[in-house]
């Protein structure tokens, strides 16, 4: 957040157009003509959902966009301090990407190689960018990694990739990116894939060392929520166009665009609770957005029917260690809880708290090792496959990533059908073709989605789909396992919304996993927060967000309102 | 149906299925005996030349023509032969006696050592060579894909058992177990060779699909065919199979060529097909000794015959993977 009177924008990006060529007919217009500054020592977020252009506008100024396919139109320009970037050689392009452009990447395990250590990685990019010999090179590289916040760098210089946490891998990254002291920072979706505590804290550390270098920064994400603290300028993006661009608190205090009122609005809210979030289409067409539903209360009343009664349900994961020694990891620790009839029980914690070990424990996927699942009364963890057979279809399951749950080799047609074949579900395939487009319209979608494969959907149509076989189940309990993480903003609240629906109209229990708090506090009736395999806290919704009683349900609601003070 | 589409808009991938659906007719014609049927019969002169190229004039054709004075020699020296009278009277009841007179001098593809029609031959060749390739080919992907689906799919102790017994069938030579299972089965003939070429081709198939089952079998729509019912058999089958089975055919299209050209060798070594059938290996040995007396055709022919056939399948099968792909535009 600079206040320098700035001369000439560091970065200029004027109508800039890009094609993709699909196949031998088709283009895809994937920017139409879009205009920015980034200024010298100031802070420019481009937001918008996946499919806007963020990334490919990203790509352009980097000079990285696919030869094969991708052209940049005529009258396009790019200019980095006066320098045409659209007409600069490669290798000066490849100059300038190394010494004054750099980029962090969103997904840090993929970017490091795994074969070499970060200090090696590291120390690359200060020998070949800046001619620093192997001594220095190291002592830098210290350094580096000292200000990034890597505790104890002496020693955590020679750790490979894996050694590190997810957190100190994107720092790792953030690292090689300021090593040579860039003029102009790119961050593609840098938190995203990080847990929400860490996602804070890298978060603060970015927007640290732009104060501190004085860099410029272009910082690209699918959430609105996180720029209010990081930019100065907020450009929001919508199919290659621009929506609405201006000054961060102009944007989130007086929006003008529909569509950026929108993504405001389509966050489930931390203090109320509508019976139906907004989405999209509200504000488009001139409807402003005035759906003022009324509010659903929240909360167990103690006379509801247990479906399902989990007790002391336990994973151990045992490692070989040495020729006869084994390593015990427990995965899942002790878990007791149950679900009401027709309730929601939201299941919050990080990566690698056991979220999702424990849902597959429930539905049988993964062998429990101790403890009982009390199904109406049944032990199902008791039960042969072939005795189970008959309650599997009573408990199903959505996963979190609609791109790999739905065999890319079935049509929604087959998906469908599928369960309703080996359950003998209807007395005929007509009837079982009725009831699986019945299905699809219960979930909006529409009858000619029966023929397509799922690569002709998009992430939160085949969410849907995932959603319908489990329907045409008619399940008691549906468990959601980060059903709705991987879609955006838009698409999640219209996906929440229709879960509500069907779980009014259906009686249907929810186990709702998620990272997400603000999700969980909408959805659910009751929360249970996980941390290393145990569950730490469980209590009515409004209580645990009102009253956490646990230090580490405290610090998981503190980092997500840090993000979100707006 | 889509994938019929997404075939017809490959143009390569439609050129190379023409030509096999082509090579498939004329095997299918020869089947059933409406073409090739008398590939055997000696229809030319000995080395007849191919149309295109002319009678021979070269002195190596003479000593055939000379033969009448040959056979007039022993009179000189004035032992008369005994069976004369009794062969005369033999060949009089022989038909081949006519034919023999009718031999013509030029044939489409030229002739063999003994005047057989080449073009009848790699007629009859293809047959052969096709079916044995196909039918081992097909033979060794079924167990490969079986025993690897069982092994990647269920893991732990199947999987010992399956790769213990891979690693005892790699560990023996080749050649050995060739002769091995040719000496157990112990009969000559076109089933023996494919029975011997599938039984001991399925190994590298049998890594790979496992090693694509692997892979599969913890993803998400595996674990959701789980939850919804889906027995193990039919997530094997059904749901991972059509997924992995761009792998089992590309090895089924590579492995139909690995056979096609194993049986040259087997023949060779005397393991192949019997001598009353024809084939592409039987050709090219035959076409070995010919080939110093500047006998070009056999050769020729049948090595064409494969490369297309062989270039064709291997094209037609990628085009195919293609298609089948849903993910691939």
């Amino acid at each position: 957040m600079t206040t320098t009177a700035d001369k000439a924008p560091l970065l200029e990006v004027r109508d800039l157009k890009v094609d993709f060529r699909l196949d031998d007919s088709s283009v895809l217009h994937a920017l139409k003509g879009v205009s920015f500054d980034v200024p010298a020592h100031g802070t420019v977020a481009l937001v918008g959902e996946s499919g806007s252009g963020k990334s490919v506008t990203a790509l352009a100024v980097l000079g990285l966009l696919p030869k094969s396919n991708a052209t940049v139109r005529d009258g396009s320009r790019i200019n980095y301090r006066g320098r045409d970037m659209l007409s600069l050689s490669r290798r000066e392009i490849t100059t300038l990407r190394g010494a004054e452009i750099s980029m962090v990447f969103q997904e840090p395990m993929s970017s490091l190689n795994p074969v070499f250590t970060v200090g090696y990685q590291l120390g690359e990019v200060l020998k070949k960018h800046l001619g620093l010999r192997d001594k220095p090179a190291r002592k830098r590289a210290v350094e580096l990694l000292n200000e990034v916040g890597i505790p104890d760098p002496q020693t955590r210089i020679d750790a490979y990739p894996h050694q590190l946490s997810g957190g100190q891998q994107q720092r790792v990254m953030i690292a090689m990116a300021i090593a040579c002291e860039p003029r102009l920072l790119i961050a593609d979706e840098p938190t995203t894939a990080l847990d929400v505590t860490v996602q804070r804290q890298v978060l603060a550390l970015i927007a640290e060392l732009q104060r501190r270098r004085r860099m410029a920064m272009l910082f690209i994400t699918h959430d609105l929520g996180l720029v209010a603290d990081i930019a100065d300028t907020v450009v929001v993006m919508r199919d290659g166009e621009i929506r609405e661009q201006g000054a961060v608190r102009d944007i989130f205090s007086q929006p003008r665009d529909a569509y950026t009122r929108a993504l405001l609005a389509c966050r489930p809210p931390a203090n109320k609770r509508p019976l139906r979030l907004p989405v999209v289409e509200d504000f488009l067409d001139d409807k402003q957005g005035n759906v003022q539903s009324p509010e659903r209360s929240r909360g167990l009343r103690g006379d509801e029917g247990i479906v399902l009664k989990v007790g002391h349900l336990a994973k151990h994961f045992y490692f070989r260690e040495g020729l006869f020694g084994k390593r015990e990891f427990t995965a899942v620790r002790d878990a007791s809880f149950q679900l009401a009839k027709g309730k929601t029980l939201g299941v919050v914690g990080e990566s690698g708290s056991g979220k999702t070990t424990l849902a597959l424990m429930i539905m049988r996927l993964t062998p429990a090792s101790g403890g009982e699942v009390l199904f109406h009364g049944a032990d199902l963890l008791k039960f042969s496959a072939a005795q189970a057979m008959p309650y599997k279809r009573r408990m199903q399951i959505v996963f979190q990533n609609p791109y790999a749950s739905l065999n890319p080799r079935f049509t929604a047609g087959q998906t469908l059908m599928e369960p309703m074949r080996i359950h003998v579900l209807g007395a005929n395939e007509e009837e079982r073709i009725s009831m699986a487009l019945e299905m699809l319209a219960k979930v909006g979608l529409p009858e000619s989605a029966f023929f397509k494969y799922p690569h002709e959907f998009s992430g939160g149509q085949r969410q849907r789909i995932a959603i319908a076989r489990c329907l045409t189940m008619k399940p008691d309990v549906l468990i959601c396992d980060e059903a709705v993480s991987a879609l955006d903003l838009s698409v999640q609240a219209q996906l929440l919304n229709l879960l509500q629906d069907l779980q009014d109209e259906y009686q249907m229990s929810y186990v709702f996993i998620s990272h997400d708090l603000a999700v969980v506090r909408y959805m659910s009736d009751q929360v249970m927060v996980m941390k290393d395999g145990e569950i730490v806290e469980m209590a009515d919704a409004d209580e645990i967000y009102a009253r956490p009683q646990h230090a580490y349900t405290r610090q998981l609601l503190d980092a997500t309102r840090g993000i979100e003070r707006q | 149906m889509l994938a019929w589409h997404r075939l017809c808009r490959d143009r390569v991938g439609l050129v190379s299925l023409a030509v096999v659906t082509g090579y498939a007719l004329v095997v299918i014609m020869a089947v059933c005996g409406w073409i090739a049927q008398d590939w055997s019969r000696e229809v030319g002169v000995n080395y007849a030349p191919p149309v295109f190229v002319g009678v021979d004039s070269s002195p190596l054709e003479k000593p055939s023509a000379s033969v009448p004075e040959v056979t007039a020699l022993p009179d000189d020296t004035g032992i008369a032969d005994p069976l004369a009278d009794v062969i005369a009277e033999i060949k009089k009841g022989m038909p081949l006696a006519q034919a023999k007179e009718a031999r013509v001098q030029t044939l489409p593809l030229g002739g063999d050592k003994w005047g057989r029609d080449v073009l009848k031959k790699t007629i009859k060749g293809t047959e052969t060579s096709l079916i044995v390739g196909l039918l081992s080919a097909l033979l060794a992907v079924a167990i490969g894909t079986l025993l690897g689906a069982q092994a990647g799919y269920y893991g732990g102790r199947v999987d010992d058992f399956l790769n213990w017994f891979y690693s005892i069938f790699t560990s023996i030579p080749y050649l050995l177990l060739v002769l091995a299972i040719a000496a157990v089965l112990n009969q000559k003939g076109t089933l023996t060779v494919i029975l011997i070429l599938g039984l001991t081709g399925w190994t590298g198939i049998f890594r790979l699909v496992r090693a694509e089952y692997l892979k599969h079998r913890t993803r998400e729509y595996v674990l959701a065919a789980d939850a919804i019912g889906a027995s193990n058999t039919q997530r094997m089958f059904m749901h991972i199979f059509p997924n992995v089975s761009h792998v089992v055919l590309v090895q089924l299209s590579l492995h139909v060529v690995l056979f096609i050209k194993s049986e040259v060798i087997l023949s060779f070594l005397g393991f192949g097909v019997g001598v009353d059938t024809v084939s592409w290996g039987s050709m090219l040995s035959e076409a070995q000794s010919e080939l110093i007396l500047g006998k070009w055709w056999q050769l020729v022919s049948a090595t064409v015959a494969m490369a297309v056939l062989v270039t064709a399948f291997s094209l037609f099968a990628d085009a195919l993977r293609d298609a089948l792909d849903p993910r691939l535009k």
